[in-house]
């Protein structure tokens, strides 16, 4: 735990994280303003005591629009980190356990088709097909995560499958799906862990992308993507309209990304040597 | 060595000389506009781009529109009805040349208007021309048409963009390379970025003051915003952000000209599907919204407000907005009325431009406020012509209809609000077959009331219509009575 | 080593061939048709069948499928439904701004990236080296569209030196084409300067710890000396291959920043050919694309297999 606090980026990523996550579950029982209801005559106010961020172009309080949309970001990014890592992982440790077999190849031939297009458009041509939705923009991000997670299963489990402890499961008869699950798994997880915050800040800043062209979670649901792309007309005439969601992005990722340099240190022992 | 040097002389004393000239009068210009044409044939589709750019500058009808929606004369000088109103004599102005320097003839009026109205013909509005029976060539310079019933909107029918008269030599080549009449001919289509147009030295009528056109073709508002502001382009036409106008407005460097258009901005109902086939909810509807609201949160306050399918500017308009006030008492009482006390859920889909996904913000909250939940879906024009249009799978939708005088959408039952009511339907055929223009003015006005007293769709706003320039420019129009950037009174003052 | 070669390139064809079959169908089920959003709302059914018989669109999927598949094998990518173009023109003229948009981003991040990773190991645990770290961090997390905005803001609106958007054409020369260029590509960079000058710095670092160096700085070399006569070429190659993902992604991952500054590049042409549902345009910009991943990545492991022949077993 001591080494956990004490690590330089762990603290500021947590505590950056911990701020927005929180945000966005206080958001479900309260948040300053209903963000429904529009008052077009208090319209793009600055920054005040009443409104600490200002007022948005249909005049909504800026600060509960930001703790709505951390709802929807990290529940986009979540979600997409979910479904990369449940299709993922299982790829990747077939994928390993029939090291060369046919299954192997086409997994990771398949990894590669994927790879090969280019993301944004494809999520571009996904929303084209099924229409613009935050469930929409969560599987367009979902599919990019499945290669990540495959490769990174195959290859760590690769050379845990030639240690001796895999060995000695195997010639105690246990089939290669047992010895996945109960051996090669577990060792991998630390490794899931930080490529997941780090998949999960990715995601976050995917579907700000694709809000932000319109293509992700749509109206009244609020989206810091969406957001900057409504002020930025408005940007010279009230610049807070674009600063404050900006920020909250920023923030959200850097945090994700501290945090998940902080893990990685903690985690893994081999990498904490080389690198401080 | 001497005359070498004498030579120089002379021609840096023409260079300057020159150069004074082209200060005293700026003859070229630089017009920005939102949206590209996907192709430079009018006659063959719907994008209002095409006739923005190409609509009186190089093509030409028989008639034409004036800046405040008026019909003139065109390509023809001066025209013939017979008794019955089923045949018009079109007299063509003498030595009209195409750009190509073949002779505009009779001949390619027939072909222009075979074409538009043919078995294999793509017009987008080939409405216009399903009353032609024949057209006649009676000599070079005379052209015989006769409908198969009596037409008081044929004259306005043919000074539409999508009724421009075309040369059969050239129409292989005319969505890359338009060959029209017009006082200014194409030169140059860089796609994605400008066309550019010179002037028409031959021009058969008043010739046009500039010499050099360049239309920019600008969609993000943005852009638009600092491509004015940085005085990259002359003017900007339909300006795309109406929160920016305040900015110009007061900038000594611009003009502001806020027209108005044919664009009816409504709340389309689909009035085949529960619960808005029950009159009283759509009276609900109609009475749960702030015209006013949407006008300024969605438009800056751009917009005049209407209460019926008919432009403001028009004589014959009557200002119905009484009939639906926003009075949301009233409507939480029509909608317990029709038995929805709770309110009720429904579709809100919304085609791209910014009135629409504004307004729907809006209207959804406003909406919610009386009990009505809305699901908001933001479509692509495509997806919204195959989902809601020809589709008809909406609750509500929001859209500007901008063609001019389309009060006749509501006689067709098919048409995407699927308004079916038979005594609309007689008395528009009634507005059709009348040529008296008084009687005309007093069925119009009926129809206007009977639309509004259905409450077919919710009536919102007239679209405003903003154009910024260079606040020399002279000669541009201020209103859209059909979408056009008529070039040819526009001149520079010092 | 031919064997290999072969069955690599057989495998560069199964999949290009999976991708245009991915790429047909999933176009295919776009709701939406060109021919009505050619025509517009007052169209009447007997000019859309015209129309679309014009277009070829009445022919079965399969006929469809094999005349596109046909065409690309012969170079012919079609014609664009809306432009009335071939499509080979228009991606060839937006190719022309997003080509150069790639490169000038990825030499922009180089030109960062080099020094500042270079400097951050050289010092490594001072407090530059955690500077640089901390803005690397930033860089990474600050999303890109978001600067070019504040970017715009304050060059473009604010101080007016670079305008706002748009692309005057390389016909007006090639320093107002630069300019156009010059706030996209930094909002480009940024991230992927970010991320370079991390692997530059991790990479100097791993190599700088390997035997070769410590005896280079046995013989009796500064730890400069080392790093900039051994370590840097050996660290080189982690680096480029990173260069080599970022080109094509920036090719082909430009796209919202193409609609932030509205260039005329060839993400924003698929993303208005999408929503003028102009397919075979989109359908032939994202195999291009994903033809030119592929190429690349099969020129890349033949590379290594090459240079390293123990490869060409593990796969």
């Amino acid at each position: 735990m001591k080494i956990f606090l004490h690590n330089r980026s762990m603290l500021p990523g947590l505590v950056l994280t911990l701020i927005f996550t929180g945000a966005a579950i206080v958001s479900l029982v309260w948040v300053p303003y209903d963000t429904t209801v529009l008052n077009i005559a208090e319209r793009m106010k600055s920054p005040s005591l009443q409104h600490p961020f200002g007022t948005d172009q249909f005049g909504r309080d800026i600060l509960s629009m930001i703790m709505v949309g951390a709802r929807t970001s990290i529940a986009v990014a979540l979600v997409a980190v979910g479904i990369g890592m449940l299709a993922g992982v299982p790829l990747g440790l077939a994928a390993a356990a029939r090291k060369g077999s046919l299954l192997d190849e086409v997994i990771m031939r398949m990894n590669d088709l994927v790879f090969a297009f280019p993301s944004l458009l494809i999520a571009v041509m996904i929303t084209a097909v099924f229409g613009a939705s935050a469930l929409n923009a969560i599987i367009a991000i979902g599919i990019f995560n499945i290669p990540v997670f495959a490769r990174l299963t195959r290859g760590a489990a690769l050379t845990l499958w030639s240690r001796e402890y895999i060995m000695a499961a195997r010639v105690a008869g246990k089939g290669p799906a047992r010895i996945s699950v109960e051996h090669i798994l577990p060792n991998v997880t630390n490794l899931l862990i930080v490529q997941g915050t780090i998949q999960f800040s990715l995601g976050i800043l995917a579907e700000a992308g694709l809000s932000y062209v319109g293509l992700g979670a749509q109206p009244p649901t609020a989206s810091w993507g969406r957001m900057l792309a409504d002020s930025q007309t408005m940007i010279s005439l009230a610049p807070h309209l674009a600063l404050f969601p900006g920020l909250a992005i920023l923030l959200t990722v850097l945090g994700l990304n501290l945090m998940g340099d902080g893990l990685r240190d903690v985690l893994d022992p081999k990498l904490r040597r080389s690198r401080s | 060595m001497r005359l070498k040097l004498f030579g120089n002389g002379l021609i840096s004393a023409l260079a300057l000389a020159a150069s004074i000239g082209i200060a005293e009068a700026k003859t070229d210009i630089i017009v920005a506009m939102q949206l590209e044409p996907p192709h430079l044939d009018p006659t063959s589709a719907a994008a209002g781009a095409i006739d923005s750019v190409l609509y009186s500058n190089v093509f030409e009808g028989l008639t034409r529109f004036g800046p405040d929606g008026s019909v003139n004369p065109g390509l023809a000088k001066s025209w013939t009805i017979s008794e019955d109103g089923k045949t018009y004599t079109f007299n063509l102005h003498d030595g009209v040349k195409f750009h190509d320097g073949t002779d505009m003839t009779a001949e390619d009026v027939k072909f222009s208007l075979d074409r538009a109205r043919g078995d294999d013909s793509a017009n987008a509005q080939k409405a216009l021309f399903a009353g032609i029976e024949s057209v006649e060539v009676i000599d070079p310079v005379t052209v015989k048409v006769t409908l198969s019933e009596a037409n008081s909107n044929f004259l306005f029918n043919m000074a539409w963009g999508d009724a421009v008269i075309v040369a059969p030599e050239t129409i292989a080549d005319i969505k890359t390379n338009p060959v029209g009449t017009g006082a200014f001919k194409f030169s140059d289509w860089v796609q994605g970025d400008k066309i550019d147009l010179e002037k028409n030295p031959d021009y058969w009528g008043t010739p046009a003051q500039l010499d050099n056109v360049t239309f920019k073709f600008i969609s993000d508002p943005t852009a638009a915003f600092a491509a004015v502001m940085a005085e990259d382009v002359n003017a900007f036409v339909g300006f795309p952000a109406p929160e920016n106008l305040p900015q110009f407005e007061a900038d000594p460097r611009f003009q502001v000209l806020v027209g108005s258009t044919e664009g009816e901005t409504i709340l389309a109902m689909n009035n085949k599907l529960e619960p808005f086939d029950n009159i009283k909810v759509r009276e609900a509807v109609a009475h749960a919204i702030d015209r006013q609201a949407i006008i300024d949160g969605a438009m800056f306050g751009y917009g005049t407000p209407i209460g019926t399918h008919f432009a403001p500017h028009n004589p014959d308009y009557v200002d119905l907005t009484g009939l639906s006030q926003y009075d949301p008492e009233r409507s939480k009482a029509l909608l317990a009325e029709a038995g929805f006390p709770d309110g009720f859920e429904t579709t809100l889909k919304l085609p791209p431009p910014s009135y629409a996904r504004r307004g729907g913000e809006i209207i959804a909250s406003q909406l919610r406020a009386v009990g009505i939940e809305t699901e908001i879906t933001n479509l692509e024009w495509a997806q919204w012509l195959e989902q809601v249009f020809r589709g008809k799978d909406y609750g509500l939708t929001i859209v500007s209809h901008t063609e001019p005088m389309d009060i006749g959408i509501y006689a067709r039952p098919d048409y995407y609000f699927q308004y079916d009511n038979p005594a609309f339907q007689e008395l528009f055929a009634a507005i059709t077959s009348e040529n008296d223009p008084e009687k005309r003015s007093e069925l119009l006005k009926q129809a206007e009331e009977m639309i509004a007293k259905d409450y077919v769709n919710a009536y919102l706003f007239q679209l405003a219509f903003p154009t910024v320039a260079d606040a020399r420019i002279k000669g541009l129009w201020k209103n859209q009575p059909t979408q056009a950037t008529d070039l040819t009174a526009v001149v520079w003052e010092d | 080593m031919l064997q290999y070669f072969l069955k690599r390139l057989l495998s560069l064809g199964l999949s290009l061939v999976a991708a245009s079959v991915v790429i047909f169908l999933a176009l295919e089920v776009v709701p939406g048709d060109p021919a009505a959003y050619m025509l517009g709302v007052n169209a009447q059914e007997d000019t859309l069948n015209a129309l679309r018989e014009q277009l070829g669109l009445n022919g079965t999927i399969l006929q469809r499928y094999l005349s596109w598949a046909g065409g690309l094998l012969v170079g012919d990518f079609g014609t664009s439904y809306t432009y009335r173009t071939p499509v080979s023109e228009l991606i060839g003229e937006r190719l022309w701004v997003s080509l150069p948009l790639a490169l000038y981003a990825l030499t922009l991040s180089t030109l960062i990236a080099f020094p500042a990773g270079i400097w951050a190991a050289s010092r490594r645990g001072s407090y530059a080296d955690a500077g640089v770290m901390g803005v690397t961090q930033l860089g990474v997390a600050i999303p890109n569209f978001w600067f070019a905005m504040l970017m715009v803001l304050v060059f473009a609106i604010n101080l007016r030196w670079f305008s706002a958007g748009g692309f005057p054409g390389w016909e007006d020369g090639f320093f107002a084409g630069m300019k156009a260029l010059t706030l996209p590509a930094i909002a480009l960079a940024l991230p992927q300067a970010s991320i370079l000058t991390r692997v530059m710095r991790s990479s100097l670092l791993d190599t700088l710890g390997e035997d070769f160096i410590r005896s280079a700085r046995a013989k009796g070399l500064t730890r400069g000396q080392a790093m900039w006569r051994h370590a840097l070429r050996n660290a080189l190659i982690p680096v480029l291959t990173i260069m080599g993902l970022q080109f094509s992604f920036l090719l082909a991952g430009a796209i919202i920043i193409e609609n932030v500054f509205f260039l005329p590049g060839l993400g924003r042409l698929v993303f208005q050919a999408i929503s003028s549902r102009d397919l075979i345009v989109v359908e032939s910009v994202v195999m291009l694309l994903v033809f030119a991943v592929i190429v690349v990545n099969f020129a890349v492991d033949l590379a290594y297999a090459l240079v390293d022949p123990r490869l060409r077993r593990r796969r």
